[in-house]
């Protein structure tokens, strides 16, 4: 994380809204994201932490706001208003998307080397020896046994499945990861795991991360700074340590406090 | 301004239970303190005074809304009281060091890597700051059975310890310490007695809450309350 | 002449198709969809390339329709006789006297010369089917480029069989530029669509889609660096007339296992032995 890079946020968020009729998805939502900086939200069902980054990652039309993103040679975009080829370019690129259930980020249909190999051939790989080759790396990296490279996802387990996903995004070296409920779902061993292996990631890739999950031990674990929502709207926001441990708003107090303790 | 590496400055803090009615907890008022270069400040209050929420306080762990904290940072100072988060994550990787009472454990990060964190997110390189860690490691009396395992099954002192590795394994200019001596034995205080010392002649700036009289004679500066009364 | 119009189509209808072949002349490779008609055979059975045949052929052109390589199946016959019926034109065998030909799984091994046109007959025009069912979405990634899963398709068949197992219906770039299934044709023929004199249609009836490459250019079969693209070889001639370097079928004629290899293409086989040419090519 060189110095020059740090002096301007990758993500710039303002006013960000969405409506689903009557009812308020996320609204006036803003926010900074620094490279190298893992941002949580958090907030309970409802809350609007999963309409953030769907507005976010395309998946659904925001109705207002902007969301800047600093492109590697400097320029800035606004995400929202990019044209679909250049959106879809940039999610294929330079943002990696996790989905809470692997199935929507995987294909099923193919072997784990080619859905981590697919990116790459997306952007030009023509090598299959060289396109196998970092889809091993990759698999080991995520801890998946190499033996297993031309099996099909439909045969792995759900925690394997999600590493699998995350081996697909993380292939192209994304300035930026979008994650939703990433442990969602699994057995507690196995999302420990899969945090232990995240947190490896974060740290060892400098990996920019937004990280929407309802878990307060996983924000704790993997987050730099949390945005704690309720109704659409973030309620509370600074150090995850500080939000965690000294919440001021009465939500985030609710929060926190109903907690259970193992 | 001094050459001071720590000065606190009317710090006040309260905490709002909203949960419990909206009760209100005046903590800390009117908090000064300041701390130089190789100075190790002690506060003495009794137990329940905020001692902690101090320390906490000034390493950002608590939101401050009233006061300052200046804190010397890569030559300039900085006030953490309003700071924003990733200034103070800065802070916190480079110069200002916690101790805490308690280990937080991640349950399958092996001790060494704990420490060794530490030295790696200020960018050292993995294999320099593991060396690093083991060395402390082994200062501090911790066996090298041990090392590979996560300290989710140690011993209060042996966690205690542990905590105090993955401060002083790093060369932190201020370091903030609550109960560092705790639960060890005679030969761990010695060690940890020793660090704090190390810390001190390098020019470090620590404040720190002892209540063991003896750990105290041997390495404070200053005694104090928060209130500001000097003691012996 | 029998009470349908030339070539059995409305002139409206031809001028609609003629359209939609003029854009995609225009942008080679790219599917132009078009209002497909109801024609007196089957859906499956080459309704597209009758279609398109029926939009360009005129009084003086001479047609070949060939099915799987022979003139003589039925199929072939079948539509032989239709336009000969609709339109009155001259029907050959013989490629090098076609001006158009329409076409069933095959490109003639005849070299084609400049002006002459091969109309091939598309079952499923859309070379991203196998992976996404959905139109509009296969649609936008024809629109941006996004050829990434194709070659995923290559990768699997590399993992699987040690070699890209398709051997018909090879996905080509057409143009440097667009994603296209030259229909049934074995990989064996696709270098014959690179740099063509001719111009060459495709119609998909049933899809409801026609495409084209127009003469002289690029057509490249997809592949790897280190798997390069590579067409059928026979360890033997033909039995018929000693071609090496044809596509051979293998016919079964007997109950003991005898089995003849014979040029697929009848018209070039049947050329060659009343030539009596040695083995050469």
């Amino acid at each position: 994380m060189s110095a020059d890079a740090d002096d301007r946020p990758l993500l710039g968020v303002r006013g960000l809204v969405k409506r689903y009729g009557a009812q308020v998805g996320c609204l006036d939502v803003g926010f900074d994201l620094w490279p190298g900086e893992v941002l949580g939200i958090v907030g309970e069902s409802g809350s609007g932490k999963t309409t953030v980054l769907d507005c976010l990652s395309g998946r659904v039309e925001a109705d207002g706001g902007q969301v800047g993103y600093a492109k590697a040679d400097g320029s800035v975009v606004d995400v929202l208003r990019l044209d679909e080829a250049a959106r879809r370019r940039l999610l294929r690129t330079d943002w990696g998307v996790v989905h809470q259930h692997a199935r929507e980020g995987l294909r099923m249909g193919v072997s784990a080397g080619a859905n981590v190999g697919e990116r790459l051939m997306a952007l030009g790989a023509r090598h299959y020896g060289r396109v196998r080759g970092r889809a091993l790396d990759w698999l080991a990296r995520v801890e998946i046994d190499a033996g297993r490279i031309d099996d099909l996802p439909e045969t792995f387990s759900g925690g394997m499945q999600q590493r699998l996903q995350i081996a697909r995004n993380l292939v192209t070296e994304p300035r930026l990861v979008l994650m939703d409920e990433p442990t969602g779902g699994l057995d507690v061993s196995v999302q420990a795991r899969l945090l232990d292996l995240l947190r490896g990631l974060v740290e060892d890739l400098g990996l920019s991360a937004v990280i929407v999950t309802h878990d307060l031990a996983v924000a704790r674990l993997l987050a730099h700074r949390l945005l704690v929502m309720r109704g659409g709207q973030v309620v509370e926001s600074g150090l995850t340590d500080q939000v965690l441990d000294d919440p001021q708003h009465p939500y985030a107090q609710l929060l926190v406090s109903s907690v259970l303790q193992p | 301004m001094s050459g001071a590496a720590l000065e606190v400055r009317g710090l006040a803090k309260a905490f709002t239970l909203h949960v419990q009615g909206g009760v209100r907890l005046p903590v800390l008022t009117d908090v000064s303190l300041t701390v130089q270069p190789g100075e190790c400040v002690v506060l003495a209050d009794p137990s329940g005074a905020g001692k902690s929420t101090l320390l906490r306080s000034i390493y950002g762990n608590y939101l401050v809304r009233e006061g300052q904290v200046l804190i010397r940072h890569r030559d300039r100072m900085v006030d953490m009281v309003g700071a924003p988060p990733r200034l103070v994550l800065e802070v916190r990787r480079h110069t200002l060091g916690y101790v805490s009472q308690f280990l937080r454990v991640i349950p399958r990060v092996p001790t060494e890597q704990v420490v060794a964190g530490t030295l790696r997110a200020r960018g050292v390189e993995a294999l320099a700051a593991l060396r690093r860690a083991r060395t402390v490691l082994e200062r501090l009396g911790i066996p090298e059975r041990l090392w590979t395992l996560s300290p989710v099954t140690f011993s209060g002192g042996e966690q205690q310890r542990v905590n105090v590795a993955r401060v002083f394994v790093a060369d932190y200019p201020i370091v903030l310490l609550d109960e560092p001596t705790a639960s060890l034995d005679a030969a761990s205080r010695l060690a940890v007695v020793e660090l704090i010392r190390e810390a001190r002649r390098r020019g470090a700036a620590v404040l720190g809450i002892v209540h063991d009289a003896q750990v105290r004679a041997e390495v404070a500066t200053h005694v104090r309350t928060l209130a500001g009364t000097e003691a012996a | 002449m029998s009470r349908y119009n030339f070539a059995y189509l409305d002139e409206q209808t031809k001028r609609m198709i003629r359209r939609a072949i003029l854009k995609a002349v225009a942008v080679p490779g790219y599917q132009v969809p078009f209002g497909s008609r109801e024609m007196p055979l089957s859906y499956g059975w080459g309704t597209g390339g009758v279609q398109v045949t029926a939009s360009v052929i005129g009084p003086t052109d001479v047609l070949k329709v060939i099915d799987q390589g022979a003139d003589d199946t039925t199929n072939a016959v079948s539509i032989r006789k239709f336009f000969a019926r609709t339109t009155g034109v001259a029907t050959t065998t013989r490629t090098e006297e076609a001006t158009l030909i329409q076409t069933r799984h095959r490109i003639p091994e005849t070299p084609l010369a400049p002006g002459q046109i091969v109309v091939f007959q598309v079952p499923i025009p859309e070379p991203l089917r196998w992976l996404e069912p959905r139109e509009a979405e296969t649609r936008k990634m024809h629109a941006l480029e996004e050829y990434g899963v194709m070659y995923v398709r290559l990768y699997e068949d590399i993992t699987r069989h040690g070699r890209v197992a398709q051997t018909y219906e090879y996905p080509v770039i057409v143009n440097g530029r667009y994603l296209m299934r030259p229909s049934p044709i074995p990989k064996f023929d696709n270098p014959k669509l690179d740099r063509s004199p001719a111009l060459m249609l495709f119609g998909a009836g049933r899809e409801k889609r026609i495409y084209a490459v127009p003469p002289w250019t690029s057509v490249k079969s997809l592949d790897f660096d280190d798997h390069p693209f590579e067409v059928e070889h026979w360890d033997r001639p033909c039995d018929l007339c000693g071609a090496r370097g044809a596509f051979l079928d293998e016919l079964i004629v007997d109950d003991k296992g005898g089995r003849l290899f014979i040029c697929s293409d009848t018209d070039f086989c049947a050329r060659r032995q009343a030539a009596g040419d040695e083995p050469a090519t």
